[in-house]
């Protein structure tokens, strides 16, 4: 691990402009579930450690569930979130997704700004040895010919195939949330699924945040679909992994029609990706097996599956059939 | 340790080929950082005043230089659960957290659990009680785990159990008895 300067925060303002202070080369730290791991890789090496805990005591750290939606806190940690009973009823795809994610010790830690800007895992980017056009630019993609198994089928580019692997992020993608923050050049909002950037030629640039921008809150809004909300997730083992492919899906029913529908995929894509494709498929239409398998197949319609990742399409199908029943099933 | 220049990104690099004597670890860079700095830890209800490098994590911070060495280090990259400790009552990962970060919050390790007349845990006396343990490396970070996994209210079954103890991985492969151990210990103490 590089050496480093530490600066606790006072207040955001303050968390701002210490990291504004040192530009590219600060990092600011919450729970540190992501942050030092990857610092104890080499693969982050920042001068400057901001660590903003202290928002936690302020609003950055309240969840407030109101008629308008549902307003989380960027300091608030995920389990936090997983266990309030408001969020269980109202938004069980938020829930879900965050309990199903990591370990109770993590997520005890893991703050849910920093759950959404999580590193990706693939083994190139986390091993300093390899090429990785994330890491280092023009270097390379270690992946495109090598292991893959884990690698995203979605949003792919001749630069990267590294897989964004939150589950958090694919319930507010499909809810549309906005997340809001406060920067050198003041505070903005940002629509989720404009939040990230698919690798393209530029690999390293993950998010449309600005150097210092910090994430202060997320708000989810409120709609007849959120309570018939479900997050499925697929992997090796049942528990403590991450997804090989995962759903997020709401849906607002009548009788067997759906009048409305919110479909993600995540384990299978570059960055969180909301699938307009199935969604289309299914809006309006009566919900059985044979609509939901056509919603699936618009889904991967444009998968660019490499050597050691080609069951993650039909994984990602079956998980697409399996949340969409499930849904329709719940009892709410 | 000591680094090549040729190890370093090339930002970095060319900072240093700019004129700047080169001497791992030892010069300050940019941040600001100083080489140590003043600690002070409360581990178990007593108060520990440590000089360290920002660096240090919370988990070296207990065994290297509080001398507590209960708590383990398995991968120390958060994903075995070996090194978990309560900070402000929950459990996370000291291997996870920077030492300095800690300052303030009250610290609980595996010392830490027994009565001081040394009458174990009830989670201690079940570990031992259902052989939840092989080789015991895992087992600080395991008892740590399952004492907040019961105060938290998510061991109401054997499923909950087995999903909330998730984060501490056995390579003995003791799962059941753990699970054993866990469901004991909970209805004792709910008793107590």
């Amino acid at each position: 691990m590089n050496r480093f300067g530490y600066y606790k925060a006072r207040d955001t303002g303050d968390a701002v402009a210490a990291a504004a202070a040192h530009a590219a080369r600060a990092q600011f730290i919450a729970g540190g579930t992501n942050v030092v791991d990857y610092m104890k890789l080499d693969v982050l090496q920042p001068d400057r450690l901001v660590d903003i805990n202290v928002l936690a005591k302020d609003v950055h750290g309240r969840i407030d569930v109101t008629s308008e939606g549902l307003h989380l806190g960027a300091l608030v940690r995920m389990a936090e979130a997983q266990d309030h009973p408001d969020i269980k009823r109202d938004y069980p795809v938020i829930a879900e997704s965050l309990m199903l994610a990591a370990s109770q010790q993590i997520r005890n830690m893991a703050s849910l700004g920093g759950n959404i800007l999580q590193k990706t895992r693939c083994q190139y980017f986390r091993e300093t040895s390899w090429p990785c056009n994330k890491r280092q630019p023009g270097s390379g993609c270690s992946a495109l010919e090598g292991i893959n198994r884990e690698h995203a089928v979605l949003g792919t580019s001749p630069a990267c195939i590294a897989t964004y692997h939150g589950d958090f992020a694919q319930a507010l993608i499909a809810l549309d949330a906005i997340v809001s923050t406060a920067g050198p050049n003041g505070n903005r909002q940002i629509p989720f699924g404009q939040l990230h950037r698919l690798p393209g030629d530029t690999p390293e640039v993950e998010t449309v945040l600005e150097p210092g921008e910090l994430i202060t809150s997320i708000d989810v809004p409120a709609g007849p679909h959120t309570r018939r909300s479900h997050y499925l997730k697929i992997r090796d083992r049942q528990s403590y992994q991450f997804a090989v492919a995962s759903v997020a899906v709401a849906l607002d029913l009548d009788g067997d029609r759906v009048r409305d529908v919110r479909l993600a995929l995540g384990g299978v894509a570059t960055v969180p990706w909301r699938s307009g494709e199935a969604e289309a498929v299914i809006r309006g239409n009566i919900l059985d097996e044979r609509l939901a398998a056509k919603a699936a197949e618009a889904a991967f319609a444009g998968a660019e599956p490499r050597q050691y990742n080609k069951f993650k399409v039909p994984a990602g199908k079956a998980a697409i059939v399996r949340a969409l029943l499930e849904a329709k099933a719940m009892r709410i | 340790m000591q680094r090549d220049v040729s190890d370093l990104q090339s930002s970095e690099a060319s900072e240093i080929s700019a004129g700047m004597p080169f001497i791992p670890f030892a010069s300050a860079p940019a941040g600001g950082a100083s080489e140590t700095e003043a600690v002070e830890l409360s581990i178990n209800g007593e108060n520990y005043r440590l000089t360290l490098d920002p660096r240090t994590s919370l988990l070296d911070a207990i065994r290297d230089h509080a001398g507590l060495t209960g708590t383990k280090k398995g991968c120390d990259h958060g994903q075995c659960g070996a090194c978990t400790v309560h900070v402000a009552g929950q459990r996370v990962l000291s291997c996870m957290t920077l030492a300095v970060m800690a300052q303030g919050e009250a610290v609980t390790t595996i010392e830490g659990l027994a009565s001081p007349e040394g009458k174990l845990h009830p989670v201690q006396q079940a570990f031992i009680d259902n052989d939840g343990l092989q080789c015991g490396y895992c087992t600080p970070g395991q008892i740590m785990s399952a004492v907040a996994c019961i105060n938290e209210g998510h061991a109401n079954d054997d499923d909950e159990i087995r999903e909330f103890m998730s984060g501490n991985l056995c390579r003995c492969a003791a799962y059941p008895n753990i699970v054993a151990a866990v469901r004991q210990a909970k209805a004792e103490m709910e008793r107590a």
